[in-house]
């Protein structure tokens, strides 16, 4: 039946055209989420500083301290990972690579027969692993897109409590780096114990104003013994808000991608619909033309042009038909007059 | 005369200049910073941190946990949990106070009595605090 192809292009360009709009609206909204949270993880960087400026005088005053979150062990039987993903999907390879990453390290782990424990955060994370008959120990979610301190408190809080306890010797935590707008990538860190507070100051910002010998009250031990906790914590919030900041931003991208493939889809479909409804057009000409040829008479020019018209409902700015009625008319009329 | 700043994790939430910070730490009872004190770095107890300004004005917060940190002419206070006076919901703190005196008088095991009395520092601190910011 003609015109049957050109309602199917039709209906499929109308599809595709609300899911363009659809990803448009994602791909903005991403855009608008990207720059808050870029906003709060710088806002959160001065206390992130400022306590491993802390731990860097300490560390200068030659205070050490034996405390459960930097034992170190050597015979590791089981390793704890932290895996950070997002809630929602739509966000290209985002949820999929540092999920991916951490089961290659449980893997890893595994053929050195370690046991593993998974604190998976996010609903892609937990779903991931959960299908798959992985062992998830400790889950959050609901707040990846917008996380708080409290929310990090919550997971540095178990994760502490579970080292602590010895029921895991080493912790990784697998999320994703927030570089630039352009750039983020899976970093793979141990979290786990502590470095000692050599390390963490040399990690720091390294100044050496720390010569300063500093007044500790009560003590040295007690004040790092008070702020190892909440580095901890200071540090799973920054993955967390660099987390978040990397899903907005692969958001944004994969629906930008997606927009433009809807555009290019759109534009390939509406050429194949104007092709099918040229070709329609074409054969009914013909068919009135050849039909009119068959009964021997001569078709009058106004009621061809009815014919036309009554065949095929005018579209506006339809010019393709008119190009076909131009080239098509005078050929057929002569060879009726003929 | 020097700097004083009031650290979140979440974000820098005050900074400002001050003649003198008087806090309370662990153990130590109060200590006030002047321009040019000796380097130093304190617990900070469940208690209030008073800032008085060049022009003799006040801003008073309530710190439930946190350190201080004196270098140079700068003082920092770090704490994951503090509040400005002029933000403190007196109202709720009321409320918090009398529900934890009444887990107090109700009584229960060790744990439910210590987080009661520690419930109970707090919002008597944030009404001390609120009263007289």
């Amino acid at each position: 039946m003609p015109g049957g192809k050109e309602r199917e292009l039709r209906r499929r360009i109308s599809s595709v055209q609300s899911t363009k709009k659809i990803t448009r609206a994602m791909e903005l909204i991403a855009a608008t989420r990207v720059v808050k949270a870029m906003q709060r993880a710088d806002a959160a960087r001065p206390y992130a500083r400022r306590i491993t400026s802390v731990i860097e005088n300490l560390a200068a005053s030659g205070a050490e301290v034996d405390h459960p979150l930097l034992r170190e062990v050597t015979d590791v039987k089981r390793v704890g990972f932290i895996v950070m993903a997002g809630d929602r999907g739509l966000a290209g390879a985002y949820n999929t690579n540092p999920i991916r990453a951490a089961e290659r390290q449980i893997m890893g782990h595994q053929s050195e027969g370690k046991d593993y424990s998974l604190f998976a955060v996010g609903k892609k994370a937990i779903a991931y692993y959960k299908f798959r008959h992985y062992r998830v120990d400790h889950s959050y979610m609901g707040f990846t897109d917008n996380p708080t301190y409290e929310d990090a408190r919550r997971i540095a809080d178990d994760v502490a409590a579970a080292f602590v306890a010895g029921e895991i010797d080493q912790v990784e935590l697998i999320y994703t780096e927030f570089v630039s707008m352009g750039t983020q990538r899976v970093s793979v860190r141990r979290f786990l114990p502590l470095e000692d507070t050599q390390v963490m100051a040399e990690i720091g910002s390294g100044s050496a104003a720390a010569i300063s010998s500093f007044e500790f009250e009560p003590s040295p031990e007690a004040v790092l013994e008070s702020l190892l906790p909440r580095y901890v914590e200071a540090r799973l919030y920054g993955a967390l808000l660099d987390c978040a900041a990397s899903e907005h931003a692969n958001r944004q991208r994969a629906m930008k991608s997606a927009t433009d493939n809807a555009e290019e889809l759109i534009t390939k479909l509406s050429r194949e619909m104007n092709a099918a409804r040229q070709a329609a057009i074409t054969t009914e000409i013909m068919e009135i033309v050849g039909g009119a040829e068959a009964l021997g008479a001569e078709v009058p020019i106004d009621d061809f042009f009815a014919a036309f018209a009554a065949a095929a409902p005018a579209v506006p700015g339809d010019s393709d038909a008119a190009a076909v009625f131009a080239s098509t008319v005078p050929d057929s009329l002569s060879h009726t007059e003929t | 005369m020097f700097n004083v700043e009031v650290v979140s994790p979440e974000a820098v939430s005050y900074t400002g200049e001050a003649d003198m910070v008087i806090a309370r730490t662990v153990d130590g009872g109060d200590i006030a910073f002047q321009a040019g004190h000796v380097p130093f770095i304190g617990n900070l107890a469940v208690w209030s941190v008073e800032v008085i300004k060049p022009d003799g004005t006040r801003d008073v917060f309530a710190v439930h946990r946190g350190f201080v940190q004196v270098h140079g002419n700068q003082v920092t206070i770090l704490s994951d949990v503090s509040e400005a006076a002029q933000d403190i919901d007196v109202a709720r703190a009321q409320a918090a106070l009398d529900s934890a005196e009444a887990a107090l008088v109700a009584g229960g095991d060790d744990a439910e009595i210590a987080e009661a009395e520690a419930a109970k520092g707090r919002a008597e601190l944030r009404l001390r605090v609120a009263a007289n910011g």
